[in-house]
């Protein structure tokens, strides 16, 4: 296929429609919110931690575009697991080389509103506005 | 499929005047249908602006030498054809600002903020405005104490005209509307708010953005007191925009700006104030702009604004039927297209409105998504967002084809 779908490959697409990982998390201890004023893209992030730091339980919830959600998808695959030291260390670039597309500086803003919302929910106080 | 041999414009001369129609975009050709965010320049006003700077660039008013002579010819010359354009009674009525948004501010601040506003005052819009003439009214309510009101949309995005005979009371001052709907289309039976406005004494602003460039206006049949445009939806450069207001409408608002050009005389700490327009042109004008302005308003007079409106009827009604046959796609706004202009807010089943956006660029087609500043209007709706196609004397059937073609693919990458 041409260009177009550059942005649409199958990983994206397939996490688009059947998103990993989605839905609420009653009791969750760490929870963000956050959205694209500008696209109305919306991501919820619920997180739980096990006694050792690790992320034991992981949900997104939300709506938008294919971008900000199959990278919200794509964000808690990442996550499940990890110890909270890793978490606090994985950056923009690891997530938006997972996903593997092409963006403009426009759609990039809707692949990082997970990531920023992962930044809110463990505290960090430099997440300001992606 | 055969298309209707109805010629109102003669569209690839049009399109032959457009440099950017010439372009490729990812190696397609440029179908632009998002006219409603900005048009595209015919080459004769790109080049009414370069030679203003080439050949006669000096400031206006002012010079007292053959280049400011023939600077100040050509901008006041652009003041007579904006007046002539929408049959305003003087080019006396004409002011130059950036924007429409700026025009509703100098209405807002100098009619409502520092007019004859009193705290308790009405001012009495609808869900239907862009946000440019929403926010300027908040600063009166936040700053002067006015209260504001809002008439609701039916379902099919018209007026619910009914309600002004509650909301407008002796309390209002200022009734506020879009002669056109940025999102939905829907003209707005401006002539009869007006009215309606003036029965209880107060003026009547019209937010003109989105029908100046497409259909004919005269603001004296219209009566209304104040209307804003931009001229770059209307084939001009950006950074220049019109309010027109009544003489008396005019007198009663105070300068937003103060500066050079705006003033009779200046004494430390206080000064006199020129006389309207130039009372409300502070500062250097963008000279280039109104002089391109001008020139865009010959261009559309030379095709005819009637012949403007009835080839966007056509183009908005095929692309009207092309929609309605098309499962899984949702339009908004009228479907009688003798209350709409060439402005289709849509949504697709599955896919988000920035999505089909994507898409649709690779096949070299520009639409709009997003709220389109109209937050209101989307949360009346209950969406967070639409794609928007719209068209303007450049389009044609194909360019509609090629739409619905687009909107296949991306129904096929999303299905």
């Amino acid at each position: 296929m041409s260009a177009t779908y550059d942005l649409y490959q199958e990983q994206i697409l397939d996490h688009y429609k059947h998103p990993r990982n989605k839905g609420p998390l009653p009791g969750a201890t760490l929870n963000a919110k956050d959205s694209n004023p500008l696209c109305g893209d919306e991501v919820i992030l619920h997180l739980n931690l096990d006694g050792s730091h690790r992320i034991s339980e992981v949900r997104f919830e939300g709506q938008g575009c294919a971008i900000s959600q199959a990278s919200a998808s794509i964000l808690t695959t990442m996550l499940k697991g990890l110890p909270r030291a890793e978490v606090e260390a994985l950056n923009q670039d690891a997530l938006l080389k997972k996903l593997g597309i092409p963006l403009s500086v426009v759609r990039l803003k809707c692949a990082l509103l997970s990531h920023h919302v992962l930044r809110l929910a463990i505290g960090d106080k430099k997440a300001d506005r992606a | 499929m055969a298309k209707p041999a109805k010629v109102l414009l003669n569209v690839p001369a049009i399109k032959a005047d457009f440099p950017i129609l010439q372009r490729k975009v990812h190696d397609r050709r440029l179908v632009y249908l998002d006219s409603a965010a900005t048009s595209q320049k015919p080459r004769q006003v790109i080049d009414a602006t370069s030679d203003f700077y080439a050949r006669y660039n000096a400031n206006v008013h002012r010079a007292i030498y053959e280049l400011g002579e023939e600077a100040t010819r050509e901008y006041e010359g652009a003041r007579e054809k904006i007046a002539a354009f929408i049959r305003a009674k003087s080019p006396n009525e004409i002011v130059f600002t950036k924007s429409t948004t700026e025009s509703l501010n100098v209405v807002a601040y100098g009619y409502g903020l520092k007019g004859k506003l009193q705290p308790g005052d009405e001012i009495v819009g609808t869900v239907m405005e862009h946000h440019s003439n929403h926010v300027p009214w908040h600063f009166v309510k936040d700053h002067k104490g006015a209260v504001l009101k809002y008439v609701d949309v039916t379902d099919e995005g018209t007026l619910r005209m009914e309600q002004y005979d509650e909301l407008l009371t002796k309390r209002t001052k200022i009734v506020t509307v879009a002669l056109c709907s940025n999102v939905l289309g829907t003209i707005n039976p401006v002539k009869e708010i007006a009215k309606r406005a003036h029965e209880v004494g107060a003026v009547c602003v019209v937010d003109a953005a989105q029908a100046a460039p497409h259909m004919s206006i005269d603001v004296q049949d219209l009566d209304v007191d104040f209307l804003a445009f931009s001229g770059h939806k209307m084939l001009g450069p950006t950074g220049i925009g019109v309010l027109y207001g009544k003489p008396e409408a005019l007198e009663a608002t105070e300068p937003l700006l103060g500066g050079g050009e705006m003033i009779r005389e200046v004494h430390l700490g206080r000064a006199s104030w020129n006389d309207v327009p130039y009372r409300f042109e502070g500062g250097t004008p963008n000279i280039a702009g109104a002089i391109g302005l001008g020139v865009a308003a010959d261009y559309l007079t030379k095709l005819g604004m009637d012949a403007v409106r009835a080839h966007e009827m056509e183009i908005t009604q095929y692309a009207l039927e092309k929609f309605e046959r098309l499962q899984g796609v949702k339009t908004y706004g009228p479907k009688d297209v003798k209350k709409k202009a060439g402005v289709l807010a849509f949504t697709i089943d599955n896919a988000h409105p920035h999505d089909v956006a994507s898409i649709l660029d690779v096949e070299g087609i520009c639409i709009r998504s997003g709220h389109h500043c109209a937050q209101p209007l989307m949360e009346r709706f209950d969406l967070p967002a639409t794609a928007r196609a719209s068209f303007y004397v450049y389009n044609d059937l194909e360019d509609v084809d090629a739409l619905v073609a687009g909107i296949k693919r991306v129904q096929e990458v999303f299905a």
